[in-house]
């Protein structure tokens, strides 16, 4: 019935690992044809590729994994994906409902495990429910705000000597889950009124625009007002990272001309994003000129940390179609005069710290000109999938995004031993495409146990590693805040990476000079069937900047080493 | 400032940890909380009663909302609402005090339940302040063997209904 039920909903893959309750699972996806079965080295790894899947494509990825340590392997990768509310349903396998509670083999409370990081879970409790239970868990999982969903099923609930009428049903409701599907027209009058008045007004946009498809809404919209446009981490891409109007990322690490916007903005309307520490730095110093404008589907994200004029609930993309209606409607334009005056200072902010950083003081490569070539060597058309840490940072930076859904990076929990599972999920589902993934030493070591998977698999997905032989961003903030005592992060011993992918049957490239990078990096793409790891070294000592000073404004950065505002 | 919170929760297993967790995990405070079962056998009714500026409370109804089993949720010292709590308490009541406790009680309106010769269990109905109020009256005219208390049930005045 869980097979069936998967089928029927069209589920083409799903991403696991077996062990004693989900054997009778195993045994009729055997039996079939339709759900394609990908057998991961480590839970955590099936439940990122399902993640990555969904962060790619906007639909609910599956995972499936036993009882007790599998289960508890997957909730790193639930945890993630719940963070960046990304729609998910993890199948998990349970002991035998009347051995529940008693300490059995293999025996993990997941239902207690996971509430706290799921959007819901459920425990099946009567075998015929499972259609109807698989259906609410994708339902859930994809509707109103996205997150991840447990079902969690005691084995004796698949046993296939129990036969049982089998429905898949077309639709469920549930009473106590409506997600909203429309912005209140009053609302959107008046952020639209604020917005023509506005004469330093910024676009601030989130995930959200990504998860509700509507960044050709807000590109749209954006254009039709001349404003200026920032994305955090998990809204790049919405807007398209070379156009004019794009000033970069904001927040922590965001470029200097965003910043400065934001922070001298008389009017912010925040778009699917929701206000995030690393976004706002000091909330008493947020954006003390502006008037926010806030739409999110999910109201508890509205006025959560900062407080909103004006708050919409509903769908980015609906939201925004009837705002572009409403002006049009008006017949009314911004005011042009202070947008001139506007964008001039913008563009001096822009010209006084456009993304700089120094080549010319020693011989190592600079991340960011890894970065810089990885963007020109795939035309910004690759699906990017990101590790944590620096060249996490550097990647969000310097790769220029056109395309929603292309940037695939664990933004909220921060998980390292993302980038690589992430990365085999997009290439399953889009073989066709570059898929990179952009890590570092320290994070590929997480899950590099998945490069046997690529091999079972065939997934020749280009792993970019930005060696520093350290943890980068553990030792900038060592460097900055603790005397440059490097406490445990160094990273000595390191592996042959060169070997090791060859071991596992895949190419490596070893990259210490920039002088070889582009050709190492057009052959690695070059070679379409085969998954490449090109071990890159680079300056160790690079720090990213712009950097937000602790406790400070928006506008309170780090440029340099030497350099603050 | 103290807040009632009603809640409708669908009757399912795993349903009220949601809510108690969701308390521990955004670092609310639970001062009490009731639920029993509505006469809808598939929905409870929960009250909890916690303290919080207005934007944790305004934060503690809209994560509350977000959960899945969450039917509604009201904040009923929005409005004119009445709350009782019960409370039985047991007391050492022996020799010339155990007179003066019974006055005491029944100034109080509580009604002496349970009966030794040495102490009297008493039960006692009200807003959590008169419950509170009873136990300081008590002062050292009677020393305490236990106390339990319901936590605080709700209900708004007038037509208002938290229902379906």
């Amino acid at each position: 019935m869980v097979v069936r039920a998967l089928r029927d909903e069209g589920v083409k893959h799903i991403y696991g690992y077996p062990g004693g309750a989900l054997l009778h699972v195993y045994d009729a996806l055997f039996q079939q044809d339709d759900v394609k079965h990908v057998l991961v080295r480590h839970e955590q790894a099936a439940t990122h590729m399902a993640d990555a899947y969904a962060r790619a494509t906007g639909k609910a990825g599956v995972a499936l994994v036993t009882s007790g340590p599998g289960a508890t392997n997957a909730v790193t990768g639930i945890a993630t994906a719940f963070t960046d509310s990304i729609p998910m349903v993890v199948i998990t396998g349970q002991v035998m409902s009347h051995l529940i509670g008693e300490d059995a083999f293999q025996e993990t409370d997941m239902l207690g495990i996971s509430r706290p990081v799921v959007k819901h879970n459920f425990s099946v409790q009567r075998a015929e429910d499972i259609p109807t239970i698989i259906k609410k868990a994708f339902y859930i999982a994809e509707s109103g705000r996205p997150g991840p969903v447990v079902v969690d099923i005691p084995k004796d609930m698949t046993s296939p000597t129990d036969r049982y009428p089998y429905e898949y049903p077309k639709s469920v409701k549930l009473r106590s889950y409506n997600p909203i599907s429309r912005g209140h027209s009053g609302q959107i009058r008046k952020a639209v009124d604020m917005m023509l008045q506005a004469r330093r007004p910024v676009i601030y946009s989130g995930g959200g625009v990504i998860l509700g498809g509507a960044s050709d809404e807000l590109t749209a919209l954006a254009k039709m007002l001349n404003f200026p446009v920032t994305n955090t981490l998990m809204g790049l891409g919405g807007y398209p990272g070379t156009d004019r109007q794009f000033v970069g990322m904001l927040g922590m690490h965001g470029s200097y001309e965003a910043n400065m916007a934001m922070h001298h903005a008389d009017l912010i309307l925040a778009i699917g994003a929701r206000f995030d520490d690393r976004v706002t730095n000091a909330v008493d110093k947020f954006c003390p000129t502006a008037r926010i404008v806030h739409i999110d589907i999910d109201p508890a994200s509205i006025s959560k940390t900062v407080r909103a004029d004006v708050p919409i609930v509903g769908p980015s993309k609906v939201v925004l179609e009837e705002m572009i209606e409403q002006i049009k409607d008006s017949k009314k334009q911004p005011d042009a005069a202070a947008l001139e005056t506007w964008w001039k200072q913008i563009e001096e902010w822009r010209s006084r710290h456009g993304g700089r950083y120094e080549t010319a003081d020693s011989e190592l490569m600079k991340p960011q000109q890894v970065i810089e070539m990885l963007s020109k060597v795939t035309g910004g058309d690759a699906y990017v999938c990101s590790d944590v840490g620096q060249h996490q940072m550097f990647a969000a930076q310097y790769y220029k995004f056109n395309k929603p859904n292309r940037w695939i990076n664990s933004g909220g929990l921060g998980t390292m031993g993302f980038g690589l599972p992430a990365a085999m999920g997009v290439k399953m589902n889009f073989p066709d495409a570059d898929v990179a993934c952009v890590t570092g030493e320290g994070s590929i070591q997480m899950n590099i146990q998945e490069l046997s998977t690529c091999k079972q698999y065939d997934l020749p997905v280009k792993i970019l590693c930005l060696n520093n032989q350290s943890l980068g961003m553990v030792r900038q903030w060592q460097d900055m805040n603790y005397e440059s005592r490097h406490s445990q992060s160094y990273m000595k011993s390191l592996p042959d990476f060169i070997k090791l992918a060859e071991a596992y049957g895949h190419v490596g490239m070893k990259v210490d000079k920039y002088a070889d990078l582009e050709g190492a990096m057009r052959e690695a793409f070059s070679l379409k069937d085969r998954l490449v790891f090109m071990d890159i070294a680079v300056d160790p000592f690079e720090h990213v900047y712009p950097m937000q000073v602790p406790r400070g404004a928006m506008r309170d950065m780090w440029l340099s080493k030497t350099e603050r505002t | 400032m103290r807040h009632i919170i009603s809640v409708l929760l669908e009757n399912e297993p795993g349903a009220l940890s949601r809510v108690v967790g969701l308390f521990s995990q955004r670092n609310y405070n639970i001062e009490s909380l009731t639920v029993a079962p509505t006469e809808d056998s598939t929905l409870s009714r929960l009250t909890v009663t916690t303290t919080g500026d207005d934007r944790v409370v305004e934060q503690i109804t809209k994560q509350l909302n977000k959960l899945i089993d969450v039917v509604k949720v009201v904040d009923l010292s929005e409005g004119e609402h009445i709350e009782r709590e019960l409370m039985m308490i047991k007391l050492k009541a022996n020799g010339q005090m155990r007179a003066e406790i019974k006055r005491t009680c029944d100034i109080f309106r509580g009604q002496i339940i349970d009966v030794t010769p040495n102490t009297y269990t008493v039960q006692l109905v009200g807003a959590s302040d008169k419950l509170d109020a009873f136990i300081a009256s008590l002062g050292n005219m009677a020393s305490i063997m236990e106390v339990v208390r319901s936590g605080v049930s709700g209900i708004a005045r007038g037509e208002k209904v938290l229902s379906l």
